[in-house]
């Protein structure tokens, strides 16, 4: 049972000797044999080295040196696209087989030296491409909600682990919403940061200008915690921001009087569900009712948002994962000369929607095709960042839904990937402006019973602003303390 | 009808910093295979480029020296295409803003001077180097990753011989400023020439072809005197020049095709969104203006003007920093810069090569020089003392006049002295002084030379010459 507190919670009993590190990872080992068979949120676990991580916790709390380590003790669940030395890094492919890496990312780095117990490799979509884990090419992962339904992606291993109590918490990657869609769908609180804010070193690759690595918690405070632990400034990370550690447990108080939040008109599309709808509709008026203003603004290039995330995610992507090529590591298929050990390793180790990715990427960066669509993508990335930076100028924060509909049934858009990307509708555009995005649990659809999540996007190192309007929200309702069925 | 040839050159440079360009790993030749690698330079996942900051500054100081501009922003580009020896199978490049552009290197050649126009120098990464067996290949990476400047002139060369003058001229330039240490053997200067003939005085350019392996400057030469034949022979033989890149057979001094126009990459050159443009401020322009060198040629001429030296010692000493340093930290002094000019060349230099030293090493302080010549210019010893002298100095690095006094090598000009070594040297050889008596007046030398011999070298050579003419009339 130490595995469902949250970290404030298990940190004050570990504080007080209530229970140990290594008990509290086991209660997490425990969940895990118990239910990851059916829910496969894991796709391989060091037990060993996570019991060593929390007896060297232990150690350090009973020799007093536990002041300067607020994670000291805590098992946090990793995304397979992050690296730990000593451990595989997969990104869930068939083409990264057998890779060890030599390294830790900084996350990691900071994780630990935190006092986390860094643990395990959560499923995930190939290269972090998809919004379902239907990608993995290890078999998808289940929502705890209704294992017939998918947790979301790319970072669905992560929600899941995290709703499943598997884990205290995990890390993910948000590239066009794969923490926020995913922390929606399986009814957590998912994080994505301002671009730069946490170090990209040790995230592999997927879209190097969208990219942001991120918490899901099962409580607003919680994620403000780990946001603390590994953000910062990296010199390791020429695109990270030149910002201390960020700390927004002082932000997290008060009602909301004062803050403006702003509805974006174009966000009321066709097709959202109305069970979400009406959901995030409530959340307004409480929002409302906790004293803030409510005002409708508009962020006029939304609707080209997708084809220009799908341009510029794919045309990244088609060099960032040029080196898996079978020459250095992974998966190698012999060929009679380079090009064909090229085009058998990557044939064989890369799956569809990966390969579709490339395709896509290459062809919009291809001599004479380059300035009709990349360099039209940057300029419109430009504008969508306008329509952001104007409407911060009026609000303090932006309410949406997190996703248009909630968890879908595992298969039912494998075939239609249009479909598919539409699922980002709402979180890619925060993306494409380097904003800062969090989702958080908002009520649930009735038959089945599935979470449904609210959106709040704030201004660049808006971070303050989005805990403390998540956390009035999250103290006034009781979504977040539902637990799933899964036993 | 009568060709003329245009060339252009396209050449990469090494730069000289301690670690590679986005890692630390060392930017050093000859290690181990794969012994500077790290998983940055090896593109393992996850890894991010940070870029090498005195590799910016070299390039921004090659500009400087190449009369270039200098562009309020910079920025990175991936160059996408595969190859094993390319970790990431993208190289990190600057495509459309490198760091510095439009700029122009004077030198001499056939006699004369050219300028040839540099429309940029961009700052790349360097790939590894493959090795082939005999059933498997193998990649060593301890290259990957090496800050590569490339050099691209504007196609203003007319000649395989001005090609040749031009790289020199500017290998000269990039060791001196400190860019490079141009090492050809260890690959440091790489080229690839862009070549085209025309009908002398068109002013439309022919066909373009790229021509590339050459690994030495002379390689660089032959190639453009073959490729120019080769066209030229096409062109007269009715037939037509591909536009196509070649590959330069070093043994059997001949170009191959490679590729043609239609073969050619599709690089997919797009900004690098792992590193951030880069836009110098002015205090660190400033800073890097502080390095620039005068220019070898602009040295050369100043020598000349300034101390009255001969071009050929003049361009020995500014093509050699190190020496032509310590020269001019005396020659002010000098009463004849050029002979100083002459025993820092002709003695110094040399000594320095006989024994591997350098010349930070030398024991004497370089006053001492002066003193030397100050002992020869003033009659206390002669010329060929003054070798026997410097030699002790090199290697004891003792004062020129305490040498003298030690060894007792002040030069005899005493009359008395000289005149029975004199007469001992005439009663001798009788049939030379028949000989110059007959009107052999070389034979005069002989007599002086075994009067030195029997003075041990210190007699006064002109006295002696005078005492046994007069002796002999
Ligand atoms: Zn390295």
């Amino acid at each position: 049972m130490w595995n469902t507190l949250t970290i404030s919670d298990l940190a004050a009993r570990l504080g007080r000797r209530e229970v140990s590190a290594r008990e509290a990872l086991q209660a997490c080992l425990d969940r895990i044999d118990q239910v990851d068979g059916r829910l496969h949120a894991f796709l391989s676990l060091d037990r060993a080295d996570a019991l060593a991580q929390a007896d060297e916790a232990d150690a350090r709390r009973a020799r007093g040196e536990s002041a300067d380590q607020p994670l000291l003790g805590i098992p946090i669940a990793l995304k397979d696209i992050l690296a730990v030395r000593g451990q595989p890094l997969g990104c869930a492919s068939k083409i990264l087989h057998g890779f060890i890496s030599p390294y830790d990312a900084t996350v990691v780095e900071k994780l630990k030296a935190a006092g986390a117990v860094v643990f395990g490799r959560v499923n995930m979509d190939e290269f972090a491409m998809g919004s379902s884990t239907e990608n993995s090419a290890f078999g998808r992962t289940g929502n705890p909600w209704d294992l017939d339904r998918i947790p979301g992606g790319s970072s669905g291993g992560s929600a899941a682990a995290v709703a499943a109590d598997e884990c205290l918490a995990a890390l993910g990657s948000d590239t066009g919403g794969s923490i926020r869609q995913p922390a929606a769908l399986c009814g957590c609180v998912g994080l994505k940061p301002t671009y730069g804010l946490v170090s990209r070193y040790g995230l592999v690759a997927f879209a190097s200008s969208l990219d942001q690595i991120g918490p899901f918690t099962r409580s607003v405070r919680d994620a403000a915690l780990v946001l603390h632990a590994i953000s910062g400034h990296d010199p390791r990370d020429s695109t990270s921001l030149p910002e201390p550690a960020i700390d927004c447990a002082a932000a997290i108080h008060g009602d909301l009087r004062g803050i403006k939040l702003g509805l974006p008109r174009e966000y009321r599309i066709e097709g959202i569900d109305p069970e979400v709808k009406s959901a995030v509709d409530a959340a307004v008026r409480q929002l409302e009712s906790l004293g803030a203003e409510i005002l409708e603004v508009s962020l006029p290039h939304t609707q080209y948002a997708v084809a220009t995330y799908y341009i510029i995610a794919t045309a990244e992507a088609s060099a960032n994962l040029a080196r898996y090529d079978g020459v250095r590591y992974g998966l190698r298929i012999d060929g009679d000369d380079p090009i064909e050990m090229y085009a058998r390793t990557r044939g064989a180790g890369f799956g569809p929607e990966v390969k579709r990715r490339i395709i896509l990427g290459t062809y919009v960066l291809s001599s004479g095709y380059y300035d009709a669509y990349y360099l039209r993508a940057q300029k419109v990335r430009t504008l969508i960042r306008q329509d952001f930076l104007r409407a911060f100028e009026q609000v303090d924060a932006l309410v949406t839904p997190t996703t248009p509909t909630a968890a879908f049934r595992a298969g039912e858009k494998v075939d239609n990937p249009l479909q598919m990307y539409l699922c980002d509708i709402f979180t890619i555009p925060c993306n494409l402006a380097g904003i800062c995005g969090l989702s958080l649990p908002c009520g649930f659809t009735r038959e089945p019973r599935l979470p449904i999540g609210l959106q709040i996007l704030g201004p660049p190192m808006g971070e303050r602003t989005l805990f403390k309007v998540a956390h009035a929200y999250e103290q006034a309702t009781s979504w977040h303390r539902q637990k799933p069925p899964i036993q | 009808m009568e060709y003329e040839v245009v060339i252009g050159l396209e050449t990469h440079v090494q730069l000289r910093t301690r670690s590679k360009m986005w890692c630390g790993c060392a930017n050093e030749f000859g290690a181990p295979p794969n012994a500077n690698v790290c998983p940055v330079c090896l593109g393992l996942p996850g890894v991010l480029p940070v870029a090498n900051e005195e590799a910016l500054r070299l390039t921004v100081l090659t500009g400087f020296l190449l009369h270039c501009a200098v562009p309020e922003l910079a920025k990175f580009d991936r160059k996408n295409y595969f190859y094993p020896d390319m970790p990431k199978n993208y190289q990190i490049t600057q495509y459309d803003r490198p760091s510095t552009a439009n700029g122009w290197v004077e030198f001499e050649t056939g006699g004369g001077r050219a300028r040839v126009r540099i429309a940029r120098a961009h700052l790349e990464e360097d790939v590894g180097k493959n090795f082939h067996y005999d059933r498997y290949s193998g990649v060593d990476f301890n290259r990957a990753g090496v800050p590569l400047l490339e050099i691209v002139t504007e196609p203003d060369l007319r000649s395989a011989e001005m090609v040749y003058d031009y790289l020199n001229a500017l290998k000269d330039i990039l060791r001196q400023g400190g860019i490079s240490d141009c090492d050809m053997e260890k690959g440091m200067v790489r080229c690839d020439v862009n070549v085209s003939i025309r009908p002398a005085g068109a002013s439309e350019l022919g066909r373009k072809v790229e021509i590339k392996n050459m690994n030495s400057f002379s390689g660089v030469r032959k190639a453009l005197e073959y490729e120019y034949a080769r066209q030229v022979e096409v062109l007269c033989g009715g037939g037509q020049l591909a536009q196509e890149t070649r590959r330069w057979d070093d043994a059997a001094e001949i170009t191959e095709s490679m590729r043609t126009k239609e073969q050619a990459h599709d690089y997919r050159y797009f900004p690098e969104p792992d590193l951030m443009p880069f836009a110098p401020t002015d205090a660190w322009l400033g800073e890097v203006q502080a390095r620039v060198i005068e220019l070898p040629l602009a040295r050369k001429e100043r020598l000349m003007r300034q101390y009255g030296l001969p071009a050929a010692d003049a361009e020995t000493l500014a093509g050699d920093a190190a020496l032509g340093a310590f020269f001019e930290g005396i020659a002010p002094r000098a009463k004849q810069p050029r002979i100083l000019a002459n025993w820092v060349i002709n003695n110094l230099r040399a000594r320095l090569a006989e024994t591997s030293t350098s010349i930070q090493a030398v024991k004497f302080p370089p006053a001492a020089m002066l003193e030397l010549l100050e002992l020869v210019d003033t009659g206390r010893i002669s010329g060929r003392i003054a070798q026997e002298v410097f030699a002790e100095m090199f290697a004891t690095g003792d004062a020129p006049e305490h040498i003298v006094a030690r060894k007792g090598l002040v030069q005899v000009s005493d009359a008395a002295a000289l005149e029975p070594l004199c007469d001992a040297a005439i009663a001798a050889h009788p049939r030379t002084v028949a000989d110059y008596r007959a009107g052999k007046t070389a034979a005069l030398n002989f007599l002086k030379g075994q009067v030195m011999k029997l003075s041990h070298g210190k007699a006064n050579p002109n006295l002696v010459g005078e005492m046994l003419q007069r002796k002999l009339q």
